[in-house]
């Protein structure tokens, strides 16, 4: 009899050889992961409440008693770099959530409907495109004002164009594919087709690319934040908390900016290396 | 040839078009009036009517857009809220500073990174292929500002190398004549060795941050070019014809893997034109990205138009300028 002990086993064994093989995305994995569960557990973890100030303890270096030191303040970097986890990690996972939702919907829909309609969609995606990226979510996140909600508006609509030519160029090649014809030829639906058959083999580049763009509009958002165009001030955000120490680097009060962008540096890494991964799973040839 | 230039050139017209609608409609969604902008808040309502009126503000919206496109055409951006001068000129006077910094910016990283990307591919899975992937994953990491203040911590208050931020030259050094409006340059031509060194000086940490921020993707696509190239037929067929590997690497291989680096060079281009927003902050560097930053910073809508419309022409002329040098350089493109 076989006891789900013996079950598990070989789950664990095969991921374990898997990690193996690939070193370098499951460090990518281990980090993310990690991340994510600091950041969940942040309430337990962290030593100070992320908002207090402490004006008798300002600009202090890290010491046992405030690991990354603490800001202009008094607040402590530390429990403010953990707090930004679930900040940041909401922002990119955010973007990308939303880009991928609105980019694929209008690549999958100039895919299936094509002619006028796929003409229309993907020259308008070729001019949000023209812009330089950055610089379009800035003048975005400006004019629709600081706040969470349009930070992630502005990074997101940047990248409706990346996701609709992927899922539209995707798609075309897989509605000519066999078994989207072999679906059609035993009487499935186009519908039944389109989301039973399509989507799901469409879905690991766009993963893949999810993975890197995450990246990305983590790395946006902080730059958006820092220049004042994103997350307002008490909130632990990364970008905000380098802003805040940027004046005072020149006067060799470092760690006030060091962490929050070494915290910002490990994760787009983390989430890079998941990406490049995946992609050489994918496609051996790049790198 | 100047048959496909020209198509280009006219593909180019409704893309510009677009960019001009999306940047006139940025403009238009922004909460409030913009008269609020444009006047005193204590102004009277016959005062706020008449310069609404002068304005056009009261005209419907596509007039508005046509006269803006018109405006456009002309080169007439409008003029600054905050420094009451016309939108262009403003753009104009802080182009060169821009350049200066994007250009030996660029210049380093594609001097460092393209012969570091065939190293990488020659000598594939050697210790120079390591460090060049390990330097792609950190270099695209590592946002741009927080590498700009560690480098400040680093080369000033450590090591005192250099100066502290000072924008392009140092407060009490005169700038030089003005010949190609390069400081370092122009310093140098007409011999001027303390606005040189004062100039280099001033340039090296924010040129470095945004070149080390662009080496990855450039090494990267080297790389992978390269060595695409490098287990292609024609390379075994060179092989086999006994000629030298340096002969292969450099005369076959190189010259069929370059294409996809002049695409990412531009692409690259692109996002400097973002970072240097970034850094030109952290170094009171008095170009482009600080002009907009202050635009932003005082809703100074014009401004920000003006910006986001010259930089994206830039950007799009760029791919074309890429395009033309595709059909130059590879007989397969010509259609």
């Amino acid at each position: 009899m076989i006891g789900p002990q013996e079950q598990i086993v070989p789950g664990l064994t095969a991921l374990a050889r898997w990690c193996r093989r690939n070193p370098v995305t499951a460090f990518g994995f281990f980090i993310i992961l990690g991340l994510g569960v600091l950041g969940l557990l942040a309430p337990l973890i962290a030593p100070y409440d992320p908002y207090a100030l402490n004006p008798r303890e300002k600009m202090q270096p890290p010491s046992w008693d405030h690991l990354f030191g603490t800001g202009i303040f008094g607040e402590d970097i530390f429990s403010r770099v953990l707090y930004g986890i679930r900040i940041d990690f909401g922002i990119g996972l955010g973007a990308v959530a939303f880009g991928l939702i609105a980019g694929s919907s209008v690549g999958v829909i100039a895919g299936y409907y094509g002619g006028r309609i796929d003409e229309v969609l993907m020259r308008l995606m070729d001019i949000v495109a023209a812009f330089p990226g950055f610089i379009l979510a800035m003048a975005i996140a400006g004019v629709l004002g600081p706040s969470i909600p349009n930070l992630i508006i502005a990074i997101a609509f940047v990248n409706v164009p990346v996701y609709a030519r992927l899922s539209r160029s995707r798609f075309l090649v897989i509605r000519e594919s066999l078994y989207a014809l072999a679906a059609r030829g035993v009487g499935a639906s186009d519908f039944r087709i389109l989301t039973w058959h399509l989507l799901p083999n469409s879905l690991a580049p766009i993963f893949v690319q999810s993975t890197l763009q995450c990246g990305w509009a983590i790395l946006d958002a902080a730059g958006l934040s820092f220049i004042g165009l994103g997350v307002h001030l008490p909130t632990p955000e990364w970008g905000v908390m380098i802003g805040l120490g940027a004046p005072r680097i020149i006067a060799g009060q470092w760690w006030i900016s060091f962490f929050p962008g070494l915290a910002i540096a490990i994760t787009v890494m983390g989430f890079n290396l998941i990406g490049d991964g995946l992609q050489d799973l994918l496609d051996p040839r790049r790198w | 040839m100047s048959v496909f230039i020209a198509r280009r050139l006219l593909l180019l017209i409704p893309v510009l078009l677009g960019v001009t609608v999306v940047t006139f409609t940025l403009t238009r969604v922004i909460p409030g009036n913009p008269i609020d902008l444009m006047v005193s808040p204590l102004a009277s309502q016959e005062t706020r009517d008449r310069i609404a009126e002068n304005a056009g503000l009261n005209d419907p919206i596509w007039v508005q857009y046509l006269r803006y496109i018109e405006g456009v055409s002309r080169g007439d951006f409008g003029d600054s809220f905050v420094t009451n001068q016309p939108v262009l000129d403003d753009l104009k006077s802080r182009f060169m500073p821009t350049f200066e910094l994007t250009l030996f910016a660029m210049l380093t990283a594609i001097a460092l990174s393209v012969p570091l990307g065939i190293a990488a591919a020659v000598w594939r899975g050697t210790w120079i292929d390591h460090i060049s992937r390990v330097l792609a994953v950190f270099g695209v990491a590592m946002p741009v500002f927080w590498v700009s203040l560690v480098a400040i911590y680093v080369f000033f208050f450590l090591l005192h190398w250099l100066p502290a931020p000072q924008g392009r030259i140092g407060i009490i050094i005169p700038p030089p004549d003005r010949i190609s409006g390069l400081y370092t340059i122009d310093s140098l031509l007409t011999g001027n060795w303390k606005a040189l060194k004062s100039s280099v000086q001033s340039i090296i940490l924010p040129a470095s941050v945004l070149a080390f921020a662009a080496m990855a993707p450039l090494a990267r696509i080297t790389r992978a070019s390269m060595i695409e190239a490098l287990e292609s037929d024609y390379t075994r067929a060179a092989r086999s014809l006994g000629l030298s590997e340096s002969s292969i690497v450099f005369r076959h291989a190189l010259r069929n893997a370059i294409l996809p680096v002049i695409t990412m060079i531009a692409i690259v281009y692109g996002y400097l034109l973002g970072g240097v927003v970034l850094v030109e902050n952290v170094f009171a560097w008095p170009g482009l990205g600080r002009y907009v930053y202050n635009a932003i910073a005082s809703s100074d809508y014009p401004a920000l138009q003006g910006f986001i419309l010259y930089s994206t022409t830039v950007y799009v002329l760029l791919f074309l300028f890429v395009d033309i040098l595709y059909v130059l350089l590879d007989p397969r493109v010509r259609l």
